[in-house]
């Protein structure tokens, strides 16, 4: 272990959790806070990261449809919050438990399918929840509705944009250790073995559907968990935090992070937030103007990624997948 | 005849969705690409003929022109991008296909401007047309109707009867046989990809003057597309026919009738705000039973 | 002798292609059963029915008393029915103590556990490589199994066959690909499990079958047109004009 610390990668990584760690301490010396917002929605995306990053980089199963469970698990705070339910004990068991449950359901119908069936189911069933969204009137409808954040009365104070970012570094943290465990258990081997060949898998005995479906449910689980703190955030809920467009840009952040290590997503989130908060003012640098279109750099860098750069930014620093 | 009405509508609707599943199914069946990016080329279609259309001030003119230049618009993507994802796994296509999709959106933005366009239904079909006695139809909408319909069986017929159908079908099965044939392979390719531009440019300029052209507007209708092509097996262009049909039906039920049948147990204004979700609900439901029930589709080829 | 394995009149047909044609066939405790026919004659159909990855359209399938029909692969593969495949199938990812450990893994209770760490499991990884030593991979230990000789490779799948101790072998092919001296260390290694277990053995290798087989079954046309020793066979004036007949040709 002691060696391991003091390689390279390591110390970025040690680096960069120390930095985003000391976030709300830098944005207060530097009076930005806008910093720190990015800084916490960063931590936020990156444990959704590493939610999807368990059954797409470990399972091997291209789910297009993981945003659903960040709406479920912002949707349940707000719509509880709505109605007068405040207490962050009921709020966020009860978020973790939708997003679990739509996990079950979604798994166990679209395990059944392969390829490209199962991309495209699971991006269906994530559509159908942005539209259950979206139907709400009750709860803002499209134009999505301002929330309290939850309350942890005597314990935290989510209103504290510092207190709030700890929490969420410490969950990350939490998400990271759970990941780094669970891939060298027992189970993460049978996962990682059904990706590498899902009939040998089954000849040898294991019930290769059972382990991908539970799986999905802790990944589920996990990606209600980014949800709920989306939601406290912003002290907002909308459809478009589960728009199919933020499903694809969590893929993007696994892939461009480095897909099945432990610390890709980490680095995927950051470089993801990265890449469009400089994209921007540096397009509009070389000509006013041009920094709205950033994405006309975005697109074609997300493609040469796709095509030539498969590892990542964890493959950069020397990481091996597993 | 008010239901006579509706059940046009779920058709015109549903052979616009045909036209752009066409060339997604045909893109996946041939070369195997998941391409996210196909919703891109419906909304190009639309964008070029909104700026020939308006150029030319003539709506015939403009789609006549449109149309080549949405296929070497789709031949530009293949020849630089998409030939080099097809021996890739979906999550290299899936990704690469994403970032097209970011591009394209800005690339319009950047062209046309952010504010959406719209193109107004030609004066030789801006009327009504009594099809049965005291039932009234938009000419227009009876044009798309008349328009799809000649595009499917066309396409019906080049791909039983043809030769470069002949290819597309035993491409599909065995894409070593036809390399052994000595077709060009990588031209039939650019040949089908350009094809399935045609299609999904064609289904985005006949949309235009009932919608309206914006930026992202392929995306969303992308999505059912596939939802369409999942449903019907995916390589199958009969089963795309077979599902885009009932979608455009299923789509016009909840949209229409669901919101009247939900007025009976709810508050009218929830009613109608619902209504609309309910009914794209309801295809996500249709398509998870049929895959719960046919793991490949309607038409798929059985794993 | 008892039967391990009794599949009775099975039924498999593809459209209009009679792929198994009413086919009995059985396997006994210590006897290696040879499954030979031509190319196309269905036994890769035949053996897909017995380990559960197709089903047959008609017949049963027992396994020590059990009908076990309608299981499925998982389910088969954890009362003891263990099989390799006919093109090479390790998980090519892992190391090939890696591949062994993970059969063992197979039977030992769920694995439904997510924080004990395998690396520090010495039990495991004890049982893994006698596994391997079983089959002489021992020194290959920590190599990928994508690294390994396309010989090491089919060592390593009876390996991962034998991983959960099985009352059964399905081996289709394990001799495919292989140059005369790794054919022959397979054929000593087959030898040497039949004390342990039962095997159905596909092989075009007829050197080996007649080396190794008790019984061998002839399948023509997804027919299974004789049943008899090794002895019975060469004599066997069907036999010998529908297969050996080629062969010696």
């Amino acid at each position: 272990m002691s060696e391991r610390l003091f390689t390279p990668r390591a110390l970025i990584t040690t680096l960069l959790l120390v930095l985003l760690a000391a976030l709300p301490l830098i944005a207060q010396a530097v009076g930005d806070r806008y910093i720190l917002s990015v800084g916490t929605r960063i931590v936020i995306w990156a444990i959704a990261a590493v939610s999807l990053n368990m059954i797409l980089g470990y399972g091997g199963l291209v789910s297009f449809g993981h945003a659903a469970f960040i709406g479920i698990g912002g949707y349940a705070v707000g719509i509880l919050s709505a109605n007068g339910i405040q207490s962050g004990w009921v709020q966020w068991p009860a978020a973790l438990m939708a997003a679990t449950v739509w996990a079950a359901l979604v798994a166990a119908l679209s395990l059944r399918t392969r390829g490209v069936y199962f991309i495209m189911i699971t991006l269906a069933f994530a559509q159908l929840v942005y539209y259950l969204g979206s139907g709400l009137a009750a709860y803002g409808g499209d134009d999505g509705l301002n929330i309290g954040r939850s309350r942890f009365t005597g314990l935290i104070d989510l209103r504290d944009k510092a207190s709030f970012h700890w929490l969420c570094f410490a969950l990350l943290c939490a998400a990271l250790w759970f990941c780094g465990r669970f891939s060298r258990s027992p189970f993460g081997h049978v996962l990682r073995g059904a990706r590498s060949n899902e009939g040998r898998m089954a000849a040898l005995g294991f019930p290769v559907f059972r382990y991908r479906l539970v799986a999905c449910l802790i990944a589920g689980a996990f990606g209600g968990l980014a949800g709920v703190l989306l939601a406290n955030e912003g002290a907002y809920i909308s459809p478009a935090m589960m728009s199919w467009v933020k499903s694809g840009d969590l893929i993007v952040m696994v892939v461009l992070g480095g897909i099945g290590v432990r610390f890709g997503p980490l680095y995927g989130a950051l470089a993801f937030f990265v890449l469009e908060e400089s994209l921007k003012p540096g397009l509009d640098l070389l000509h006013k103007g041009w920094g709205e279109y950033w994405q006309i750099v975005f697109g074609p860098l997300l493609v040469i990624i796709a095509l030539h750069a498969k590892g990542g930014i964890a493959s950069l620093l020397g990481f091996r997948h597993d | 005849m008010e239901v006579l009405i509706q059940v046009l509508n779920g058709v015109q609707l549903g052979l616009l969705m045909f036209l752009l599943a066409a060339g997604l199914t045909l893109t996946f069946g041939i070369m195997d690409l998941v391409n996210l990016a196909h919703g891109s080329l419906y909304m190009m279609g639309a964008y070029i003929a909104w700026t020939f259309i308006s150029w030319s001030d003539s709506f015939v003119l403009g789609a006549l022109l449109a149309l080549p230049a949405t296929f070497i618009v789709g031949v530009i993507v293949e020849v630089v991008i998409a030939r080099r994802l097809y021996a890739r796994d979906h999550l290299d296509q899936v990704l690469a296909t994403f970032g097209l999709i970011l591009f394209f959106n800005d690339l319009v933005r950047a062209i046309w401007g952010p504010a959406g366009k719209s193109i107004a239904v030609p004066p030789f079909l801006d009327h009504t047309i009594e099809i049965l006695p005291g039932a009234l139809y938009p000419a227009y909408r009876l044009a798309i109707i008349v328009v799809g319909t000649g595009v499917a069986l066309l396409l019906a017929w080049l791909v039983a009867r043809t030769r470069l159908g002949m290819l597309i079908r035993a491409g599909a099965s065995n894409r070593r046989m036809i390399a052994a044939l000595g077709v060009n392979i990588e031209l039939l390719f650019s040949l089908v990809f350009g094809l399935g531009a045609v299609f999904a440019g064609l289904a985005g300029l006949m949309a235009a003057p009932i919608s309206s052209v914006k930026i992202g507007m392929g995306d969303d209708i992308l999505i059912l597309a596939f939802v369409i092509i999942v449903t019907g097996g995916i390589g199958s262009i009969k089963g795309a026919f077979v599902a885009a049909m009932g979608v455009g039906q299923l789509d016009i039920v909840g949209r229409v009738y669901l919101a009247d049948w939900l007025k009976a147990v709810m508050d009218p204004a929830a009613a109608s705000a619902a209504a609309p979700a309910i009914s794209q609900v309801l295809i996500y439901i249709v398509m998870a039973a049929v895959l719960v029930w046919r793991p490949t589709g309607l038409f798929g080829q059985r794993q | 002798m008892t039967e391990l394995l009794v599949a009775d009149r099975l039924i498999k047909r593809f459209g209009g292609l009679l792929a198994t044609d009413n086919v009995s066939i059985d396997v006994r405790h210590g006897e290696i059963h040879a499954l030979i026919g031509p190319n196309g004659a269905g036994k890769t159909t035949l053996v897909s029915q017995l380990t559960g990855s197709l089903a047959p359209d008609s017949g049963t399938i027992r396994f020590l008393g059990r009908d076990i029909t309608r299981l499925p692969v998982h389910a088969r593969a954890r009362l003891g029915l263990a099989r390799s495949f006919q093109i090479t199938s390790v998980l090519r990812d892992f190391s090939a103590i890696e591949n062994v450990a993970l059969a063992q893994q197979a039977h030992h209770g769920h694995s439904f556990r997510f924080l004990a760490d395998v690396r520090k499991d010495t039990a495991r990884t004890e049982a893994a490589r006698r596994g391997l030593a079983a089959v002489g991979l021992e020194a290959r230990a920590t190599v990928p199994a994508s690294a390994l000789s396309h010989g090491e490779q089919r060592q390593l799948e009876i390996a991962m066959a034998l991983g959960g101790a099985p009352k059964l072998l399905l081996l289709d092919e394990p001799m495919a690909g292989m140059g005369p001296e790794e054919s022959q260390r397979m054929i000593g290694l087959l030898h040497g499990l039949k004390q342990r277990c039962g095997m159905l053995l596909i092989e075009h290798d007829m050197e080996a079958v007649f080396a190794l087989a008790d019984r061998i079954t002839v399948l023509v046309y997804g027919r299974a047109i004789f049943t008899g020793t090794p002895d019975e066979i060469r004599r066997h004036p069907e036999v010998r004009q529908a297969y050996l007949g080629e062969e010696a040709a």
